[in-house]
């Protein structure tokens, strides 16, 4: 198969590769760019570990060919801190102790920022069903949820 | 469903990759390589996963998310919402969630946000789970599919549409350009429902009701299931003793006992036959109720 060059901004940035047909999203995330931050999880679509921003909506990268993100704009994890600065969402994860292992952190991350911006003052119910996608083994869901939850009724959400 | 040891990390089919950027671009080439294994992509959600867990083969695959004409939603009669409209992108319609209630239900149930930024109703469609979540919704509502192809442009029902497992009538030149539900007066109310082990789960049941009302009467109704048969279903037998009758909490009660009659549900992985029979008289009773209630009736 032939590669094709494509053309993106990934977190602010123009990037222009080559990519085959059957490369996935997640895969040139990770390998070609080296932004480990997005996670492969299940490969299937069921545990949003690899949840990206195309053009600011959470979609999943392990689901994705790589060539269909041409033109587009993309945000992962790697995107959100401005500098040292943590997105105050990151922030948050961390003051509530809602992350342990790490795996699903960068995909619950990037989907809680968008629900506060979709929704700033997102109960506890709407919170745990935006979030129904991303699934975390470790913590058993209370402090992300108390992390996004703290971060809506400060007004953080950006 | 994945077997031990499926490497859902790669794909490695390898196949030719087209973005047409015009509506006939994609039928020249889907008539071009109509005898080839030719996929149309458009939310990649279920044949991503294919390609990946049984290793559907594909020669070439149509990206048909670049084509500004089928990224349209119509709200001025009915609704027409174009081929690769978002999943997301419908549930915010103020129409849908205003009027198509059990189109908005279906939708909210259906697996979580992400996907549903990527998925579509054509691709819900085409994939003909017996369990998908918009069908029965669907065919409730009498919805059409606008099928278009390089020779011309038919429209199918949905409820038509599908033939069996994975299995439908379009042809191999054809894809869905757009999809047409009719209006809902007034005085028409519907629902949907549906039970799983957790929310984003696939269905064990599903069911869609729409109802029309005429004063106390019901003048029409259809009532639709999924995950009890090969295919989404009607319960016929249930509508034909609601239709034209003077609507009481009795006569809900017994139409939903002949939903329970008519289905003909198996054991599988997500339930067993009985406990979807028994779970069907309960949604069908609840979700009637709550049809007709939307269609400004008492009960």
């Amino acid at each position: 198969m032939k590669k094709i060059e494509i053309e993106f901004t990934i977190n602010g940035k123009k990037r222009k590769i080559f990519v085959k047909p059957n490369d996935l999203l997640i895969n040139i995330i990770r390998n070609d760019l080296y932004l480990t931050g997005s996670k492969y999880g299940c490969g299937i679509g069921e545990c949003g570990a690899c949840t990206v921003l195309l053009n600011g909506e959470p979609v999943l990268s392990c689901l994705t060919l790589a060539l269909t993100i041409d033109g587009k704009e993309i945000t992962t994890i790697e995107g959100l801190a401005k500098g040292d600065e943590l997105h105050p969402m990151q922030k948050a994860f961390l003051k509530n102790g809602a992350v342990q292992c790490g795996f699903c952190t960068p995909g619950m991350i990037l989907t809680a920022t968008v629900l506060l911006r979709e929704n700033s003052n997102a109960t506890e119910d709407e919170i745990r069903d935006y979030m129904r996608g991303n699934l975390c083994r470790c913590t058993g869901y209370v402090q992300i949820v108390k992390a996004i939850e703290e971060c809506a009724s400060e007004g953080k959400t950006s | 469903m994945v077997k031990l040891g499926n490497n859902t990390k790669l794909l490695t089919q390898e196949f030719e990759y087209f973005a047409p950027k015009t509506l006939e671009e994609a039928l020249d080439l889907l008539y071009e390589h109509k005898d080839k294994n030719t996929k149309i992509l458009a939310g990649g959600t279920d044949l991503l996963v294919k390609m990946k867990t049984i290793g559907l083969d594909v020669d070439y695959l149509i990206n048909i998310k670049e084509i500004p004409d089928l990224k349209f939603i119509e709200t001025d009669e009915g609704l027409k919402i174009g081929a690769t409209v978002p999943l997301s992108h419908i549930e915010r319609i103020e129409k849908v969630r205003e009027k198509y209630s059990a189109l908005y239900e279906g939708i909210k149930s259906m697996a979580a946000i992400a996907i549903r930024n990527m998925a579509t109703i054509p691709g819900n469609i085409c994939n003909a789970s017996p369990a998908g979540d918009t069908i029965p919704s669907l065919i409730a509502y009498g919805a059409e599919l606008k099928l278009v192809s390089k020779g011309g442009e038919r429209e199918v029902l949905v409820e038509d549409f599908i033939t069996g497992v994975g299995e439908t009538v379009i042809k191999k030149d054809e894809l869905v350009s757009q999809v047409v539900i009719p209006e809902i007066t007034k005085s028409s109310g519907s629902a949907f429902s549906k039970k799983s082990r957790v929310k984003a789960d696939i269905a064990k049941i599903n069911l869609a009701v729409w109802l029309e009302r005429e004063g106390r009467t019901c003048k029409d109704c259809r009532i639709v299931l999924g995950s009890v048969f090969i295919k989404a279903v009607r319960a016929k037998k249930a509508e034909e003793l609601l239709r034209g009758k003077v609507v009481s909490n009795n006569l809900m009660t017994k139409a939903a006992e002949k939903v329970k009659e008519e289905i003909k549900p198996i054991d599988d992985v997500r339930s067993t036959a009985e406990y979807r029979a028994d779970l069907s008289q309960v949604m069908a009773e609840d979700t009637l109720k709550l049809a007709w209630e939307r269609a400004g009736g008492e009960l």
